[in-house]
Protein backbone atom coordinates (compact mmCIF):
# COMPACT_ATOMS: atom_id res chain seq x y z
CA UNK A 1 0.00 0.00 0.00
CA UNK A 2 1.44 3.43 -0.88
CA UNK A 3 1.03 5.98 1.45
CA UNK A 4 2.08 8.71 -1.22
CA UNK A 5 -0.99 7.92 -3.63
CA UNK A 6 -3.29 10.47 -3.80
CA UNK A 7 -6.39 10.24 -2.44
CA UNK A 8 -8.41 9.95 -5.79
CA UNK A 9 -11.32 7.77 -7.44
CA UNK A 10 -9.32 6.47 -10.02
CA UNK A 11 -6.64 5.03 -7.39
CA UNK A 12 -9.44 3.54 -5.50
CA UNK A 13 -10.74 2.06 -8.98
CA UNK A 14 -7.63 0.70 -9.67
CA UNK A 15 -7.48 -0.76 -6.41
CA UNK A 16 -10.70 -2.65 -6.75
CA UNK A 17 -9.77 -3.99 -10.22
CA UNK A 18 -6.43 -5.53 -7.98
CA UNK A 19 -8.91 -6.76 -5.83
CA UNK A 20 -8.29 -4.60 -2.43
CA UNK A 21 -11.25 -2.69 -1.42
CA UNK A 22 -9.41 0.54 0.26
CA UNK A 23 -10.82 3.27 2.41
CA UNK A 24 -9.33 6.61 3.91
CA UNK A 25 -9.16 7.15 7.61
CA UNK A 26 -8.80 10.80 9.17
CA UNK A 27 -5.22 10.98 10.91
CA UNK A 28 -7.13 13.49 13.59
CA UNK A 29 -10.50 12.02 14.21
CA UNK A 30 -10.11 8.57 12.93
CA UNK A 31 -13.50 8.59 10.68
CA UNK A 32 -13.15 6.29 7.78
CA UNK A 33 -14.77 6.49 4.49
CA UNK A 34 -15.12 3.94 1.43
CA UNK A 35 -14.93 5.08 -0.90
CA UNK A 36 -12.12 7.23 0.20
CA UNK A 37 -12.23 10.68 0.42
CA UNK A 38 -9.04 13.40 0.70
CA UNK A 39 -11.17 16.08 2.86
CA UNK A 40 -12.74 14.59 6.04
CA UNK A 41 -16.31 15.48 6.48
CA UNK A 42 -16.03 15.19 9.99
CA UNK A 43 -13.60 17.62 11.25
CA UNK A 44 -12.33 19.62 7.84
CA UNK A 45 -8.92 17.86 8.02
CA UNK A 46 -7.46 16.84 5.09
CA UNK A 47 -4.88 14.39 6.97
CA UNK A 48 -6.02 11.59 5.49
CA UNK A 49 -4.62 8.02 4.78
CA UNK A 50 -4.77 5.06 2.85
CA UNK A 51 -6.67 1.73 4.74
CA UNK A 52 -7.51 -1.90 3.42
CA UNK A 53 -10.64 -2.87 5.07
CA UNK A 54 -10.88 -6.37 6.29
CA UNK A 55 -14.11 -7.05 3.62
CA UNK A 56 -15.95 -8.13 6.27
CA UNK A 57 -20.00 -6.51 7.11
CA UNK A 58 -23.07 -7.33 7.48
CA UNK A 59 -26.11 -6.86 5.01
CA UNK A 60 -28.03 -3.08 5.73
CA UNK A 61 -30.81 -3.36 2.83
CA UNK A 62 -30.91 -5.27 -0.54
CA UNK A 63 -33.50 -5.68 -3.54
CA UNK A 64 -33.51 -8.81 -5.84
CA UNK A 65 -33.96 -7.11 -9.40
CA UNK A 66 -35.46 -8.35 -12.19
CA UNK A 67 -35.75 -5.24 -14.02
CA UNK A 68 -31.80 -4.68 -14.16
CA UNK A 69 -29.09 -2.08 -15.68
CA UNK A 70 -28.06 -2.55 -19.39
CA UNK A 71 -24.44 -4.26 -18.05
CA UNK A 72 -26.93 -6.80 -15.93
CA UNK A 73 -28.87 -7.26 -18.85
CA UNK A 74 -26.27 -8.28 -21.44
CA UNK A 75 -24.59 -10.31 -18.48
CA UNK A 76 -28.14 -12.53 -18.95
CA UNK A 77 -30.00 -11.00 -15.62
CA UNK A 78 -33.39 -11.02 -15.74
CA UNK A 79 -37.06 -11.31 -14.55
CA UNK A 80 -37.00 -15.21 -14.34
CA UNK A 81 -33.32 -14.50 -13.45
CA UNK A 82 -32.92 -11.30 -10.95
CA UNK A 83 -29.81 -10.61 -9.24
CA UNK A 84 -29.52 -8.76 -5.35
CA UNK A 85 -28.38 -4.96 -5.21
CA UNK A 86 -26.88 -4.83 -1.57
CA UNK A 87 -26.20 -1.92 0.95
CA UNK A 88 -23.26 -3.65 2.90
CA UNK A 89 -22.48 -1.86 6.25
CA UNK A 90 -18.23 -2.92 7.21
CA UNK A 91 -17.03 -3.78 10.31
CA UNK A 92 -15.11 -1.10 9.93
CA UNK A 93 -18.47 1.54 9.88
CA UNK A 94 -18.61 2.83 6.51
CA UNK A 95 -21.62 1.21 3.92
CA UNK A 96 -21.01 0.51 0.68
CA UNK A 97 -22.92 -0.97 -2.53
CA UNK A 98 -22.48 -3.73 -3.96
CA UNK A 99 -23.78 -7.31 -5.33
CA UNK A 100 -24.63 -9.98 -2.78
CA UNK A 101 -24.23 -13.24 -4.21
CA UNK A 102 -24.57 -16.71 -3.13
CA UNK A 103 -27.98 -16.24 -2.11
CA UNK A 104 -31.16 -17.67 -4.15
CA UNK A 105 -32.14 -14.31 -5.95
CA UNK A 106 -35.22 -15.69 -6.71
CA UNK A 107 -36.65 -15.67 -3.00
CA UNK A 108 -36.04 -12.56 -1.31
CA UNK A 109 -37.72 -13.24 1.84
CA UNK A 110 -34.60 -15.83 2.11
CA UNK A 111 -32.13 -13.30 2.47
CA UNK A 112 -32.41 -11.35 5.95
CA UNK A 113 -31.00 -8.24 6.67
CA UNK A 114 -28.39 -8.59 9.30
CA UNK A 115 -26.75 -11.56 7.43
CA UNK A 116 -22.86 -11.60 8.38
CA UNK A 117 -21.18 -11.23 4.90
CA UNK A 118 -17.75 -11.37 3.11
CA UNK A 119 -16.32 -9.50 0.14
CA UNK A 120 -16.00 -11.67 -2.94
CA UNK A 121 -14.55 -9.79 -6.24
CA UNK A 122 -17.13 -10.61 -9.42
CA UNK A 123 -14.83 -10.47 -12.37
CA UNK A 124 -16.55 -9.59 -15.80
CA UNK A 125 -14.76 -10.60 -18.90
CA UNK A 126 -15.50 -8.29 -22.12
CA UNK A 127 -13.33 -7.57 -24.96
CA UNK A 128 -10.02 -7.06 -24.05
CA UNK A 129 -10.43 -6.36 -20.18
CA UNK A 130 -11.89 -8.07 -17.01
CA UNK A 131 -14.18 -5.56 -15.18
CA UNK A 132 -14.25 -6.02 -11.33
CA UNK A 133 -17.29 -5.34 -9.43
CA UNK A 134 -17.73 -5.33 -5.35
CA UNK A 135 -19.26 -8.40 -4.58
CA UNK A 136 -20.28 -10.00 -1.24
CA UNK A 137 -21.37 -13.83 0.13
CA UNK A 138 -22.74 -14.77 3.62
CA UNK A 139 -20.53 -15.81 5.65
CA UNK B 1 -31.93 34.39 8.43
CA UNK B 2 -34.90 32.36 7.56
CA UNK B 3 -38.08 34.48 6.76
CA UNK B 4 -38.87 35.85 3.20
CA UNK B 5 -37.82 39.50 2.95
CA UNK B 6 -41.56 40.45 1.49
CA UNK B 7 -44.80 38.12 0.78
CA UNK B 8 -44.69 35.92 -1.96
CA UNK B 9 -48.42 34.35 -3.54
CA UNK B 10 -49.56 31.61 -6.03
CA UNK B 11 -51.73 34.23 -8.25
CA UNK B 12 -52.31 31.00 -10.77
CA UNK B 13 -51.37 27.37 -11.80
CA UNK B 14 -52.10 24.99 -14.11
CA UNK B 15 -50.23 21.74 -16.12
CA UNK B 16 -50.99 20.17 -19.79
CA UNK B 17 -52.43 16.53 -19.61
CA UNK B 18 -49.45 13.72 -18.36
CA UNK B 19 -49.39 10.88 -20.44
CA UNK B 20 -47.46 9.30 -23.24
CA UNK B 21 -47.55 12.10 -25.36
CA UNK B 22 -44.27 11.89 -28.01
CA UNK B 23 -43.90 12.40 -30.68
CA UNK B 24 -47.84 14.15 -30.67
CA UNK B 25 -46.52 16.33 -27.52
CA UNK B 26 -42.96 17.48 -27.29
CA UNK B 27 -41.56 19.62 -24.40
CA UNK B 28 -42.22 22.91 -25.58
CA UNK B 29 -45.67 21.82 -27.02
CA UNK B 30 -46.09 20.57 -23.24
CA UNK B 31 -45.54 23.96 -21.48
CA UNK B 32 -47.91 26.16 -24.11
CA UNK B 33 -50.36 23.91 -23.29
CA UNK B 34 -49.22 24.08 -19.39
CA UNK B 35 -49.01 27.95 -19.53
CA UNK B 36 -52.60 28.19 -21.71
CA UNK B 37 -54.41 26.09 -18.48
CA UNK B 38 -52.73 28.02 -15.86
CA UNK B 39 -53.52 31.71 -17.50
CA UNK B 40 -57.01 30.37 -17.18
CA UNK B 41 -56.98 30.30 -13.23
CA UNK B 42 -55.01 33.81 -12.99
CA UNK B 43 -58.99 36.07 -12.35
CA UNK B 44 -57.99 38.95 -13.81
CA UNK B 45 -55.63 37.64 -16.80
CA UNK B 46 -52.13 37.77 -17.17
CA UNK B 47 -50.02 38.79 -20.01
CA UNK B 48 -46.35 38.21 -21.14
CA UNK B 49 -45.58 42.02 -20.32
CA UNK B 50 -46.69 41.28 -16.81
CA UNK B 51 -44.05 38.76 -16.09
CA UNK B 52 -40.17 39.35 -15.26
CA UNK B 53 -38.94 35.97 -15.32
CA UNK B 54 -39.26 32.12 -16.59
CA UNK B 55 -38.11 29.90 -14.07
CA UNK B 56 -37.70 26.31 -15.65
CA UNK B 57 -37.40 22.95 -13.51
CA UNK B 58 -36.12 20.14 -15.98
CA UNK B 59 -34.23 17.20 -15.15
CA UNK B 60 -32.46 15.73 -18.27
CA UNK B 61 -33.76 16.89 -21.64
CA UNK B 62 -30.01 16.88 -22.55
CA UNK B 63 -30.30 13.45 -22.56
CA UNK B 64 -34.20 12.55 -22.85
CA UNK B 65 -34.40 15.12 -26.01
CA UNK B 66 -30.85 16.13 -27.06
CA UNK B 67 -31.80 19.36 -26.37
CA UNK B 68 -29.63 21.34 -23.23
CA UNK B 69 -30.60 25.51 -22.33
CA UNK B 70 -34.13 24.68 -21.79
CA UNK B 71 -34.98 28.29 -20.08
CA UNK B 72 -34.32 30.38 -22.91
CA UNK B 73 -36.23 27.96 -25.15
CA UNK B 74 -39.23 27.87 -22.87
CA UNK B 75 -39.13 31.32 -22.34
CA UNK B 76 -39.21 31.95 -25.70
CA UNK B 77 -42.62 29.81 -26.45
CA UNK B 78 -44.42 31.87 -24.14
CA UNK B 79 -43.37 35.61 -25.36
CA UNK B 80 -40.44 36.06 -22.40
CA UNK B 81 -37.71 37.34 -24.40
CA UNK B 82 -35.50 38.75 -23.05
CA UNK B 83 -36.46 38.13 -19.78
CA UNK B 84 -34.27 36.11 -17.55
CA UNK B 85 -34.61 32.33 -18.27
CA UNK B 86 -32.52 30.09 -16.02
CA UNK B 87 -33.02 26.47 -15.32
CA UNK B 88 -32.64 24.73 -11.99
CA UNK B 89 -32.05 20.98 -11.67
CA UNK B 90 -32.74 18.64 -8.89
CA UNK B 91 -33.39 15.51 -10.11
CA UNK B 92 -37.65 14.58 -9.63
CA UNK B 93 -37.05 17.71 -7.64
CA UNK B 94 -35.87 20.30 -10.19
CA UNK B 95 -39.51 21.98 -10.41
CA UNK B 96 -39.42 22.69 -6.94
CA UNK B 97 -36.54 23.85 -6.57
CA UNK B 98 -37.09 26.60 -9.52
CA UNK B 99 -40.57 26.85 -7.43
CA UNK B 100 -38.32 27.66 -4.56
CA UNK B 101 -35.97 30.01 -6.46
CA UNK B 102 -38.68 32.13 -7.62
CA UNK B 103 -39.87 32.37 -4.60
CA UNK B 104 -36.86 33.67 -2.84
CA UNK B 105 -36.04 36.07 -5.85
CA UNK B 106 -39.50 37.72 -5.62
CA UNK B 107 -38.63 38.04 -1.89
CA UNK B 108 -35.61 39.53 -2.09
CA UNK B 109 -36.95 42.10 -4.49
CA UNK B 110 -35.82 41.81 -8.01
CA UNK B 111 -38.65 40.34 -9.34
CA UNK B 112 -42.20 41.30 -9.08
CA UNK B 113 -43.65 38.48 -10.72
CA UNK B 114 -42.20 34.75 -11.97
CA UNK B 115 -43.62 32.31 -14.18
CA UNK B 116 -41.99 28.91 -13.00
CA UNK B 117 -42.04 26.12 -15.61
CA UNK B 118 -41.76 21.84 -14.90
CA UNK B 119 -41.17 20.32 -18.10
CA UNK B 120 -39.91 16.61 -18.87
CA UNK B 121 -40.56 14.42 -22.08
CA UNK B 122 -39.50 10.79 -21.10
CA UNK B 123 -40.71 9.24 -23.65
CA UNK B 124 -38.74 10.26 -26.40
CA UNK B 125 -36.11 7.61 -25.86
CA UNK B 126 -36.47 3.76 -25.66
CA UNK B 127 -37.33 1.84 -21.74
CA UNK B 128 -33.90 1.09 -21.19
CA UNK B 129 -32.42 4.47 -21.94
CA UNK B 130 -35.33 5.99 -19.48
CA UNK B 131 -34.05 3.46 -17.11
CA UNK B 132 -30.09 4.49 -17.96
CA UNK B 133 -30.88 7.95 -17.78
CA UNK B 134 -33.05 8.26 -14.78
CA UNK B 135 -29.95 6.49 -13.24
CA UNK B 136 -28.01 9.48 -13.82
CA UNK B 137 -29.77 10.74 -10.63
CA UNK B 138 -28.13 8.15 -8.44
CA UNK B 139 -24.19 7.41 -7.97
CA UNK B 140 -22.86 7.31 -11.28
CA UNK B 141 -19.50 5.57 -10.21
CA UNK B 142 -20.50 3.36 -6.82
CA UNK B 143 -24.19 2.92 -6.95
CA UNK B 144 -24.85 1.72 -10.57
CA UNK B 145 -22.12 -0.64 -11.35
CA UNK B 146 -23.52 -2.50 -8.37
CA UNK B 147 -26.77 -3.04 -10.46
CA UNK B 148 -28.78 0.38 -8.45
CA UNK B 149 -31.44 0.86 -10.41
CA UNK B 150 -34.28 2.98 -9.74
CA UNK B 151 -36.91 0.92 -8.48
CA UNK B 152 -34.01 -0.92 -6.69
CA UNK B 153 -32.47 1.51 -4.64
CA UNK B 154 -35.94 2.36 -2.95
CA UNK B 155 -36.11 -1.25 -2.62
CA UNK B 156 -33.57 -1.15 -0.42
CA UNK B 157 -35.09 1.46 1.33
CA UNK B 158 -37.60 -0.70 1.87
CA UNK B 159 -36.24 -3.97 2.93
CA UNK B 160 -34.66 -1.96 5.72
CA UNK B 161 -37.86 -0.10 6.81
CA UNK B 162 -39.79 -3.71 6.62
CA UNK B 163 -37.14 -4.82 8.63
CA UNK B 164 -36.79 -2.37 10.87
CA UNK B 165 -40.63 -1.16 11.85
CA UNK B 166 -42.92 -4.58 10.46
CA UNK B 167 -44.02 -3.06 7.68
CA UNK B 168 -45.03 -4.85 4.96
CA UNK B 169 -45.82 -4.63 1.19
CA UNK B 170 -49.50 -4.76 1.93
CA UNK B 171 -49.03 -1.47 3.85
CA UNK B 172 -47.71 0.08 0.55
CA UNK B 173 -50.65 -1.83 -2.12
CA UNK B 174 -53.09 0.37 0.16
CA UNK B 175 -51.12 3.66 -1.29
CA UNK B 176 -51.20 2.23 -4.68
CA UNK B 177 -54.91 1.32 -4.29
CA UNK B 178 -55.60 5.10 -2.60
CA UNK B 179 -53.40 6.85 -5.40
CA UNK B 180 -55.23 4.83 -8.06
CA UNK B 181 -58.83 6.35 -6.90
CA UNK B 182 -57.57 9.61 -6.23
CA UNK B 183 -56.16 9.57 -10.24
CA UNK B 184 -59.11 8.40 -11.31
CA UNK B 185 -61.06 11.67 -10.56
CA UNK B 186 -57.98 14.03 -12.18
CA UNK B 187 -58.73 14.47 -15.93
CA UNK B 188 -54.98 15.47 -16.31
CA UNK B 189 -53.60 12.11 -14.80
CA UNK B 190 -52.08 9.90 -17.01
CA UNK B 191 -54.07 6.73 -15.59
CA UNK B 192 -57.43 7.62 -14.36
CA UNK B 193 -58.67 3.99 -13.47
CA UNK B 194 -58.89 2.76 -9.94
CA UNK B 195 -57.49 -0.90 -9.34
CA UNK B 196 -60.61 -1.68 -9.63
CA UNK B 197 -61.64 -1.14 -12.79
CA UNK B 198 -57.97 -2.04 -14.44
CA UNK B 199 -59.54 -5.52 -12.59
CA UNK B 200 -62.71 -5.20 -14.31
CA UNK B 201 -60.89 -4.23 -17.12
CA UNK B 202 -58.25 -7.12 -17.20
CA UNK B 203 -61.63 -9.72 -16.64
CA UNK B 204 -63.95 -8.50 -19.18
CA UNK B 205 -60.96 -9.11 -21.89
CA UNK B 206 -60.77 -12.81 -20.66
CA UNK B 207 -64.23 -13.29 -21.10
CA UNK B 208 -64.25 -11.84 -24.33
CA UNK B 209 -61.54 -14.38 -25.52
CA UNK B 210 -63.13 -17.13 -24.11
CA UNK B 211 -60.40 -17.51 -21.47
CA UNK B 212 -60.35 -18.88 -17.64
CA UNK B 213 -61.44 -15.85 -15.46
CA UNK B 214 -59.31 -15.05 -12.77
CA UNK B 215 -59.79 -15.78 -9.08
CA UNK B 216 -59.06 -12.45 -6.90
CA UNK B 217 -60.80 -11.73 -3.96
CA UNK B 218 -60.30 -7.69 -4.00
CA UNK B 219 -57.67 -5.20 -4.94
CA UNK B 220 -55.08 -6.78 -2.37
CA UNK B 221 -55.43 -10.46 -4.33
CA UNK B 222 -55.12 -8.63 -7.35
CA UNK B 223 -52.15 -7.06 -6.49
CA UNK B 224 -50.62 -10.41 -5.02
CA UNK B 225 -51.01 -12.05 -8.91
CA UNK B 226 -48.95 -11.92 -12.13
CA UNK B 227 -50.48 -8.71 -12.68
CA UNK B 228 -48.67 -6.74 -10.27
CA UNK B 229 -45.12 -8.51 -11.05
CA UNK B 230 -41.87 -8.17 -9.23
CA UNK B 231 -39.54 -5.35 -10.39
CA UNK B 232 -37.23 -5.07 -7.32
CA UNK B 233 -38.22 -7.18 -4.28
CA UNK B 234 -40.30 -5.76 -2.48
CA UNK B 235 -41.43 -3.43 -4.77
CA UNK B 236 -44.05 -4.61 -8.04
CA UNK B 237 -45.09 -3.16 -10.92
CA UNK B 238 -48.25 -0.78 -8.86
CA UNK B 239 -45.39 0.22 -6.24
CA UNK B 240 -43.82 2.30 -9.26
CA UNK B 241 -44.75 5.68 -10.64
CA UNK B 242 -45.01 6.22 -14.35
CA UNK B 243 -42.63 7.11 -17.10
CA UNK B 244 -44.73 9.98 -18.17
CA UNK B 245 -44.14 13.26 -20.69
CA UNK B 246 -46.18 16.63 -19.35
CA UNK B 247 -45.67 20.12 -17.95
CA UNK B 248 -46.69 22.62 -15.25
CA UNK B 249 -46.86 26.06 -14.77
CA UNK B 250 -47.14 27.98 -11.34
CA UNK B 251 -47.53 32.23 -11.81
CA UNK B 252 -45.94 33.97 -8.67
CA UNK B 253 -45.88 37.31 -7.62
CA UNK B 254 -45.16 39.71 -4.47
CA UNK B 255 -47.85 40.78 -2.30
CA UNK B 256 -48.46 44.17 -3.58
CA UNK B 257 -48.33 43.17 -7.41
CA UNK B 258 -50.45 39.83 -6.22
CA UNK B 259 -53.76 41.87 -6.29
CA UNK B 260 -53.62 43.02 -9.21
CA UNK B 261 -54.43 39.71 -10.20
CA UNK B 262 -56.87 37.70 -8.11
CA UNK B 263 -58.50 39.04 -4.34
CA UNK B 264 -57.29 35.38 -3.23
CA UNK B 265 -53.63 34.46 -3.83
CA UNK B 266 -52.71 31.21 -2.20
CA UNK B 267 -49.78 32.56 -0.11
CA UNK B 268 -46.36 30.96 0.57
CA UNK B 269 -45.94 30.72 4.22
CA UNK B 270 -42.73 28.46 4.47
CA UNK B 271 -40.50 27.41 1.71
CA UNK B 272 -37.43 24.83 2.45
CA UNK B 273 -34.91 22.45 0.90
CA UNK B 274 -32.48 20.05 1.95
CA UNK B 275 -29.72 18.12 0.58
CA UNK B 276 -28.28 14.51 1.59
CA UNK B 277 -24.95 12.16 0.00
CA UNK B 278 -26.13 11.27 -3.35
CA UNK B 279 -25.42 7.20 -2.73
CA UNK B 280 -27.58 5.28 -0.04
CA UNK B 281 -24.26 3.82 1.70
CA UNK B 282 -23.21 7.26 2.42
CA UNK B 283 -25.71 8.23 4.60
CA UNK B 284 -26.58 7.61 8.01
CA UNK B 285 -29.96 6.20 7.85
CA UNK B 286 -31.36 4.21 5.12
CA UNK B 287 -35.45 4.92 6.36
CA UNK B 288 -35.23 8.07 6.44
CA UNK B 289 -34.44 11.24 4.27
CA UNK B 290 -32.89 14.07 6.21
CA UNK B 291 -32.90 16.11 2.73
CA UNK B 292 -36.60 16.27 3.64
CA UNK B 293 -36.45 16.55 7.37
CA UNK B 294 -34.35 19.38 6.88
CA UNK B 295 -36.64 21.16 4.17
CA UNK B 296 -39.36 20.25 6.55
CA UNK B 297 -37.41 22.30 9.47
CA UNK B 298 -36.89 25.06 7.07
CA UNK B 299 -40.41 25.18 6.00
CA UNK B 300 -41.98 24.63 9.64
CA UNK B 301 -39.93 27.51 11.02
CA UNK B 302 -40.25 30.14 8.28
CA UNK B 303 -43.75 29.64 8.45
CA UNK B 304 -44.04 29.58 12.56
CA UNK B 305 -46.38 26.33 11.94
CA UNK B 306 -46.34 22.51 12.86
CA UNK B 307 -46.96 18.95 10.78
CA UNK B 308 -50.55 18.76 12.85
CA UNK B 309 -51.60 22.26 11.09
CA UNK B 310 -50.81 20.59 7.95
CA UNK B 311 -54.88 19.72 6.31
CA UNK B 312 -53.55 18.31 3.33
CA UNK B 313 -50.37 17.33 1.67
CA UNK B 314 -49.16 16.19 -1.68
CA UNK B 315 -45.61 14.28 -1.34
CA UNK B 316 -43.78 12.35 -3.52
CA UNK B 317 -44.95 8.97 -4.34
CA UNK B 318 -42.07 8.09 -7.07
CA UNK B 319 -42.29 4.44 -5.36
CA UNK B 320 -45.01 3.72 -2.47
CA UNK B 321 -42.31 3.47 -0.42
CA UNK B 322 -41.48 6.80 -0.44
CA UNK B 323 -45.41 8.32 0.58
CA UNK B 324 -44.90 6.17 3.51
CA UNK B 325 -41.61 7.64 4.14
CA UNK B 326 -42.53 11.07 3.70
CA UNK B 327 -45.58 10.70 6.41
CA UNK B 328 -42.81 9.94 9.00
CA UNK B 329 -39.81 12.42 7.30
CA UNK B 330 -42.93 15.07 7.77
CA UNK B 331 -43.69 15.09 11.55
CA UNK B 332 -47.44 13.46 10.32
CA UNK B 333 -47.06 10.48 12.33
CA UNK B 334 -44.04 8.90 14.54
CA UNK B 335 -41.39 6.85 12.70
CA UNK B 336 -42.47 3.47 12.21
CA UNK B 337 -46.21 4.35 12.32
CA UNK B 338 -47.14 5.63 9.34
CA UNK B 339 -48.12 2.39 8.25
CA UNK B 340 -50.99 2.00 10.91
CA UNK B 341 -52.48 5.26 10.12
CA UNK B 342 -52.35 4.35 5.84
CA UNK B 343 -54.36 1.13 7.28
CA UNK B 344 -57.29 3.09 8.71
CA UNK B 345 -57.78 4.98 6.01
CA UNK B 346 -56.53 7.91 7.35
CA UNK B 347 -54.94 9.28 4.33
CA UNK B 348 -57.68 8.80 1.53
CA UNK B 349 -59.45 11.87 0.09
CA UNK B 350 -62.08 11.52 2.91
CA UNK B 351 -59.61 10.55 5.83
CA UNK B 352 -58.00 12.89 8.53
CA UNK B 353 -55.00 14.17 6.34
CA UNK B 354 -55.84 13.62 2.72
CA UNK B 355 -52.26 12.66 0.90
CA UNK B 356 -52.00 12.95 -3.09
CA UNK B 357 -55.44 13.92 -4.08
CA UNK B 358 -54.02 14.45 -7.51
CA UNK B 359 -53.66 10.83 -7.85
CA UNK B 360 -49.64 11.37 -6.70
CA UNK B 361 -47.25 10.07 -8.93
CA UNK B 362 -48.20 6.48 -9.54
CA UNK B 363 -51.14 7.55 -11.15
CA UNK B 364 -51.00 11.07 -11.98
CA UNK B 365 -47.44 10.70 -13.57
CA UNK B 366 -44.13 11.49 -13.12
CA UNK B 367 -42.85 13.54 -16.04
CA UNK B 368 -39.91 14.48 -13.70
CA UNK B 369 -38.92 18.08 -14.11
CA UNK B 370 -42.49 18.76 -14.17
CA UNK B 371 -43.56 16.61 -11.15
CA UNK B 372 -42.50 19.77 -8.59
CA UNK B 373 -45.06 22.58 -9.84
CA UNK B 374 -47.73 20.08 -10.57
CA UNK B 375 -47.72 19.56 -6.84
CA UNK B 376 -48.37 23.24 -6.10
CA UNK B 377 -51.06 23.09 -8.92
CA UNK B 378 -52.78 20.50 -6.63
CA UNK B 379 -53.05 22.42 -3.34
CA UNK B 380 -53.97 25.97 -5.60
CA UNK B 381 -56.68 23.74 -7.09
CA UNK B 382 -57.90 22.51 -3.44
CA UNK B 383 -57.62 25.62 -1.48
CA UNK B 384 -59.40 27.27 -4.40
CA UNK B 385 -62.13 24.63 -3.60
CA UNK B 386 -61.84 24.18 -7.28
CA UNK B 387 -60.19 20.44 -8.27
CA UNK B 388 -62.22 18.65 -10.60
CA UNK B 389 -64.14 15.80 -10.20
CA UNK B 390 -64.57 14.16 -7.22
CA UNK B 391 -61.34 14.69 -5.78
CA UNK B 392 -62.31 18.13 -3.83
CA UNK B 393 -61.59 17.65 -0.21
CA UNK B 394 -64.86 18.57 1.47
CA UNK B 395 -63.72 20.74 3.81
CA UNK B 396 -61.93 24.03 3.85
CA UNK B 397 -58.37 23.67 3.45
CA UNK B 398 -56.78 26.77 4.65
CA UNK B 399 -52.87 25.13 5.38
CA UNK B 400 -51.44 22.71 2.83
CA UNK B 401 -47.91 21.38 2.33
CA UNK B 402 -45.97 19.89 -0.49
CA UNK B 403 -42.87 17.45 -0.28
CA UNK B 404 -40.88 17.71 -3.85
CA UNK B 405 -37.79 14.76 -3.45
CA UNK B 406 -34.82 13.97 -5.83
CA UNK B 407 -33.64 10.91 -6.63
CA UNK B 408 -33.55 8.65 -3.86
CA UNK B 409 -33.37 11.60 -1.88
CA UNK B 410 -30.63 13.42 -2.16
CA UNK B 411 -32.92 16.59 -2.65
CA UNK B 412 -35.65 17.45 -0.85
CA UNK B 413 -38.47 20.95 -1.45
CA UNK B 414 -41.01 21.65 1.06
CA UNK B 415 -43.61 24.34 0.89
CA UNK B 416 -45.84 25.16 2.91
CA UNK B 417 -48.78 27.39 1.92
CA UNK B 418 -51.85 29.20 3.67
CA UNK B 419 -54.92 31.12 2.39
Amino acid sequence: MSEEKEITIQNYLEYVNSKKLMGSKCKKCSATYVPPRKLCTKCNSTDLEWVEMSGMGKLAAYSCIGVGTSFMVDKGYSMKKPYCFSVIELDEGPMISGQLIGVDESKPESISIGTQVKLSFIETELTGETRVDLGFEPI
Amino acid sequence: MGKLARKVGIIGAGMSKFGRHFPIKRNPDLWVDAWLDAIKRVDNGIEPKDVDACYVGNYSSDLFNHQGHLGPQMANLVGLSPKPAPRMEGACASSGVAFRQAILAIASGAHDVIVVCGVECMNEVSTTLVTDTLATASDNLFEYPAGATFPGLYAAIASAHFNKYGTTHDDLKRIAIKNHENGKENPYAQMQRSIQDLMARKVSKLESEGKDLPDWKDEMDYLNSSSNPMIASPLRLFDCSLVTDGASCVFLAAEDVAKNFTDTPIWISGTGQGSAALSLHDREDLMSFIAAKEAARQAYDMAGLRPKDMQIAEVHDCFTIAELIALEDLGFYEKGKAAEAIRNGETKRDGSLPINTSGGLKSKGHPVGATGAAMAVEVFKQMRGIAERDRQVKFDVERALTHNLGGSGATCVVTIYEK
